[in-house]
């Protein structure tokens, strides 16, 4: 079938098989590696993108599903050399490991901060990152990572 | 001024770039033209005979390329999957090996156990075939109990009673001596639950052969793709390691599960072979758990004997080791000179016999997982010792103290086989005792009992054994592998440094931590240095990373190659000054002639030594790039307290970490920022063994706890924040002066949160992981 | 996933004949249960019919005394209202962010899954599922392990919920999963006091055994007074029958806790 997706502002029409996931789009058809995929029960978090403007699991949503949609993923929120800076604080806080769940945590970060009423305290940021796994770090730098980049991302 | 990316500085790390855009480079993410994509049928039965594999229809299926069975692997020649430790039992027999072909050929022993794989042209095509099998099993009574495995049914032929061995440390009759004279004997019988790894990136490889060349190669999730190698050439018989090479570019996490040799990757690769087409697998997470090499699971009975005024006497410890269905790599190892030899733990307890009865059961394979060993050793040791205290009506602190090994008493040597070369255990339980207001814990509990909760504390002083060693003694033990290192340092013609490392970062910060060694001791600019490693193709044969050794081991190879690098470099420099050899000095990056103001830059002894133009040829060859191996004359030995305080609901049985306070001595340190991200994540792990995680089967040998719906991983509102802090005792026998971090937190911290769940509770025990249901029952009692 | 044929339509009567034409068709709401299970190869529909693509399905209404919340309106969007507040505090605590910005209220009811969140709301409050067919009442809408009063083909267009004079609900989390192990639902209607119990049965149920209590006298300590038979309650590695007939027990009593 045929779907058009914006990614990262770039509008996309592709030929997808009915039964396409979006994060297999974006991974194989687009070449979006920085999208993971860690589970299959929509538990791990690692292939969180932005639809439309919300945090989805990506390995749970049919490419169907996203026709039409805006997407933003890893790779469409900053650069080496202009990190976004939910990417500044969780470098700056050693937030990483191994960097497989960092995708998704980051992107999951990112609509946290950008959803919540007011200032996020530390246990706001550990619920709310509660659909994301990560084995490496105890959580307590991403936790540490979100709450400075908070900050930032509302002064930028 | 010191220097900013040199050895103790916090510095960001180099890795992180790629990371937080998203460009890492994991195996999944690489793909070949043409690839084909590999399925494995997987047993649906715990332990069944292989009567028949009708493949006719999966052949048939649109887009399968091709299946293969077992029988396929073994008339091509493909070896077992062997087990590179072999442990020996009390009567001085080799421990009993059972066959291990990587994919079944008659009969299957465990729930996921691969019996065919099938390879098509999309993923879909093979998960087609492979449904399509018509596999005739028979199914046999599974055996799952590890307490009862002893006296089953035989699951292996050649193996009676499915002990692979029956093992022993210590001197039993000194320890029978001491329990004679005992004034208190404090006893114990403890589970240590079956722990599954779970990386967040699955096992994934790519296979590619090259028919001009006859060169294979693999990319693979592997911890160490030297030894993948090793075990492909040499015991599978894939081919001559010089026409296979294995590389492992960034790896999403291993915590041991990725050191093995696994049979997915060994089909793959052999397929790729035999299809003159590349062959592309990567696990689903249900795969994952079926097949990934399990951690932990021993049954154990402990006993302490102490004197009256609370000095330790004796232990005793009798364990039952679960195997699972079939040795992994490095399984026999694990519950003996990895478990065993840490019994005496922090104290100076005179007598010790350790007895380990290895089973065989209907489970997936066990082997090392995070601390591997070590945790298991740790969490007997400090439950018996707590409860010891308790018994006693010794202060838990203070029964420690009056036990530990002091300073003064190093080298120590245990009576189970170690000597540990330094330590000051009191000094970080001091520290740990002030960070956790353990003099304010009283009040504390006194307003958690007025809410209605119940408030614990518990500690865990715990050691450790890191960077495994000397490859002399572990092979005399039985292991079937040196454990050097190796470590290169390629000088570049305009003095930047390429390192090739034997170690392997999959999350430990190789990348960064290797640059700043190279900055400090050559002066070369941080970000001047790249850190190369993860492929056979770049570095010498070596042992990759586990057992929290890349920086005791591999650090310690890079530092004999930069010392290289300078006495070199102090010899041409000698020649291009006109001095003599001696006069030369070395210090950040310049080398200068004593009593003189001559000096030449690293970067300019760097061009000389490539462009040879007042060189002196006759004496030295050009070049400067140096490697060197690295032998460890001991293990290093980490240690530290841990204390953990927590809350109890008693109406819902959830346990509230309310604070975890880590001190640890890890020798020198070279990023205290890294480091302290290792502890946090080994803390976590621990934790999660103590409160949550727990690899279930039923008694039928299915797998209960399959997936994230029901294998509880610690996610970021199940932890606390960590109070983390360091003492330090310098590793007396490494370069460096450095013990390893990466295990640590996994260790330590399980028996710190049980001691304060019991503490809270006021019982004896409580089975693990404490749940809240277990909690809640122990709680009603 | 095996292959099927994906259909998003526009309107609900071309949803029906998509449907009607459909070999073994299934409808997608959020897909939070579908696509997991189609990705592991547990159903095999031959038509997945989208109905993300029917805008007048989803949006919260305030009609005064009930609210009526669209099928496809998410849970994120629920957790976000303030009408119901404790129907909001529900939303909120249903899975993790990502499912409650996908997953819809029409699904979950739908599925009737035995540890979702909703259900306990729906039978506690006074409900009403409109559906294409008919309405049905809140209380008769679960009839089992993922069984409702839905016929083939029939579709959940919204759901209207009467507004209590209060209302709370306490949850017990499955540390894995994040579905319920137990959730109590209690809404206090004027004098009369409902409860809804999810995650303990092969459905949502009224423990009228409580409600009766409460009604004598509306405090935590009526709990203690009020039969439940734990027996067949359901039972799994994180919690046994007897476990969950604990927490029935206390998370009614810290839901009319907060209520007093």
């Amino acid at each position: 079938m045929e779907i058009s997706i914006t990614v990262n502002g770039r509008s996309e029409a592709l030929d997808v098989p009915d039964n396409a996931l979006l994060a297999d789009v974006l991974r194989e058809r687009l070449g979006l590696t920085g999208t993971h995929v860690g589970c299959d029960t929509s538990q791990c978090g690692a292939c969180v993108v932005h639809m439309d403007g919300a945090a989805v699991k990506s390995c749970t949503v049919l490419a169907g599903q996203a026709n039409g949609a805006e997407v933003t993923t890893i790779e469409g929120i900053g650069n080496p050399d202009n990190l976004h800076p939910m990417q500044a604080a969780f470098r700056e806080n050693h937030a990483l490991q191994c960097g497989f769940c960092t995708p998704g945590m980051i992107m999951s970060a990112i609509d946290l901060v950008q959803k919540a009423d007011g200032q996020l305290d530390e246990g706001d940021v550990r619920d709310g990152l509660e659909g994301n796994l990560c084995r490496c770090t105890g959580y307590h730098n991403i936790v540490k990572a979100v709450l400075a980049a908070q900050d930032d991302m509302k002064s930028a | 001024m010191a220097n900013e990316t040199g050895i103790g500085a916090a510095v960001k790390r180099k890795e992180d770039a790629r990371f937080i855009t998203g460009t890492g480079r994991y195996t999944d993410d690489i793909g070949a033209h043409g690839q084909t994509y590999a399925v494995f049928a997987r047993s649906p039965h715990a332990r069944a005979k292989l009567n028949g594999l009708d493949a006719s229809a999966a052949l048939a299926t649109e887009g399968v390329v091709a299946v293969f069975t077992g029988a396929d692997l073994q008339a091509d020649g493909i070896g077992d999957l062997p087990c590179g430790w072999t442990v020996h039992s009390k009567d001085g027999e080799p421990m009993v090996v059972p066959a291990h072909p990587p994919i079944a050929v008659d009969k299957v022993n465990y729930v996921g156990e691969p019996y065919a794989v099938v390879i098509g042209e999309s993923l879909e095509a093979a998960k087609n075939g492979a449904e399509a099998l018509e596999a005739d099993f028979e199914e046999l009574p599974a055996v799952v109990d590890l307490a009862s495995a002893a006296s089953a049914d035989q699951i292996h032929e050649n193996v009676p009673n499915n002990q692979t061995y029956d093992w022993e440390l210590g001197d039993k009759a000194a320890t029978d001596a001491a329990f004679a004279q005992a004034h208190h004997v404090s006893s114990l019988e403890i589970v240590n639950n079956r722990l599954i790894p779970n990386a967040i990136e699955p096992r994934a490889a790519l296979g590619e052969y090259d028919a001009a060349s006859g060169l294979y190669t693999l990319h693979t999730t592997s911890q160490n793709p030297h030894l993948e190698r090793l075990v492909l050439a040499a015991f599978v018989q894939i081919a001559p390691e010089a026409r296979l090479r294995v590389i492992s570019p960034d790896v999403g996490g291993g915590f041991g599960s990725k050191i093995f040799v696994y049979a997915e990757e060994t089909a793959v690769i052999w397929a790729a072979g035999k299809l003159r087409r590349p062959v592309k697998w990567r696990a689903e997470r249900s795969e994952s758990f079926l097949a990934d090499a399990h951690g932990r699971d021993h049954v154990t009975k402990a006993e302490l004997a102490l004197a009256e005024d609370g000095t330790f006497l004796g232990l005793r410890v009798k364990t039952l080791a679960n195997m699972g269905a079939y040795l992994s790599t490095f399984a026999s190892s694990v519950p003996t000179y990895l478990y065993g030899t840490l019994m005496a733990g922090q104290y100076k307890t005179p007598a010790i016999y350790v007895e380990v009865q290895s089973l065989f059961t209907n489970t997936a394979p066990v082997d090392a997982y995070r601390g591997a060993g070590r945790p298991e050793a740790t969490y007997v040791v400090e439950r018996i010792v707590e409860t010891a205290a308790r018994e006693m009506g010794i202060d838990a602190a203070e029964l420690r103290r009056r036990n530990f090994i002091a300073p003064s008493d190093f080298p120590y040597e245990t009576p189970v086989a170690l000597t540990y070369d330094t330590g000051d255990y009191e000094a970080s339980l001091a520290k740990a005792l002030e960070h956790a207001d353990y003099a304010g814990f009283g009040a504390r509990k006194a307003a958690s009992e007025a809410a209605g909760k119940k408030r614990g504390i518990g500690f865990s002083c715990y050691i450790e054994a890191c960077g495994l060693a000397p490859s002399q003694v572990a092979i005399s033990l039985g292991a079937g592998v040196g454990l050097f290192e190796v470590g290169e340092v390629r000088v570049d013609v305009t003095g930047s440094v390429t390192v090739v490392t034997g170690s392997h970062s999959h999350g430990q910060s190789h990348e960064t931590t290797f640059a700043q060694i190279i900055s400090e001791k050559l002066g070369v600019p941080f970000e001047n240095v790249t850190v190369l490693h993860g492929d056979t193709g770049r570095s010498d044969y070596a042992l990759g990373t586990y057992g929290s050794r890349s920086l005791a081991v591999g650090g310690s190879a890079l530092i004999k190659a930069i010392d290289k690098i300078i006495a070199k470099g102090k010899k041409i420099a000698a020649h291009m000054l006109e001095a003599q050899e001696e006069q030369v000095d070395f210090a950040d990056g310049t080398f200068t002639v004593a009593d003189s103001n001559q000096s030449l830059t690293f970067p300019e002894v760097a061009f000389a030594a490539y462009v040879p133009a007042n060189y002196p040829l006759e004496e030295l060859e050009p070049g400067l790039s140096e490697k060197a191996f690295y032998d460890p004359p001991n293990f290093t030995y980490p240690a530290g307290a841990h204390i953990c305080e927590v809350e109890i609901d008693p109406a819902t049985g959830v346990v509230d970490i309310t604070s975890f306070v880590a001190v640890d001595d890890f020798g020198h340190i070279v990023n205290p920022m890294i480091v302290e991200g290792q502890v946090h994540g080994g803390l976590a792990q621990g934790i999660g063994q103590a409160l949550l995680e727990h690899g279930v089967y039923d008694e039928t040998g299915q797998l209960v706890s399959g997936s994230y719906m029901d294998y509880t991983m610690p996610r970021a509102d199940d932890l606390p924040s960590f109070t983390v802090d360091t003492t330090v005792t310098p590793c007396t026998h490494n370069p460096l002066g450095v013990k390893g971090c990466g295990e640590a937190g996994a260790i330590g911290s399980t028996a710190a949160v049980m001691n304060a769940v019991t503490n809270a509770l006021g019982v004896a025990s409580v089975p693990m992981p404490a749940t809240p249901e277990t909690v809640w029952r122990a709680a009603q009692a | 996933m095996y292959q099927f044929n994906y259909h998003r339509p526009a309107s609900l009567d071309e949803a029906a004949s998509l449907m009607a034409g459909a070999d073994d068709g299934t409808y997608l709401s959020g897909g939070m249960t579908l696509i997991p299970t189609l990705k592991q190869r547990l159903a095999a529909p031959s038509d997945v019919i989208d109905l993300g693509g029917i805008g007048a399905l989803s949006g919260i209404t305030d009609n005064g005394n009930t609210i009526s919340v669209g099928a496809m309106t998410r849970h994120a969007e629920v957790a976000a209202s303030n009408a119901i507040p404790a129907l909001a505090d529900l939303a909120g605590q249903i899975g993790d962010a990502h499912v409650r910005n996908r997953g819809t209220i029409g699904g979950s009811i739908a599925n009737s899954d035995p540890a979702a969140d909703y259900p306990a709301a729906v039978v506690a409050l006074d409900s009403t599922i409109h559906t294409t067919e008919r309405s049905i009442a809140g209380g008769d809408f679960f009839q089992g392990l993922f069984e409702t009063a839905l016929d083939e083909g029939e579709i959940i267009t919204s759901v209207e919920f009467t507004k209590p004079t209060s209302a709370a609900y306490a949850k017990f989390p499955n540390p894995a999963s994040r579905y319920a192990v137990v959730g109590v639902f209690v809404a206090r209607c004027g004098d009369a006091t409902c409860v809804g119990v999810t995650g303990a049965g092969p459905c949502a149920f009224r423990w009228s055994e409580l409600e009766a209590e409460l009604a004598k006298s509306f405090s935590a300590s009526a709990v203690a007074n009020a039969a439940l038979d734990h027996s067949e309650f359901n039972a799994d590695i994180h919690a046994s029958a007897e476990f969950r007939g604990n927490l029935v027990r206390v998370m009614a009593e810290r839901a009319v806790a907060s209520l007093t």
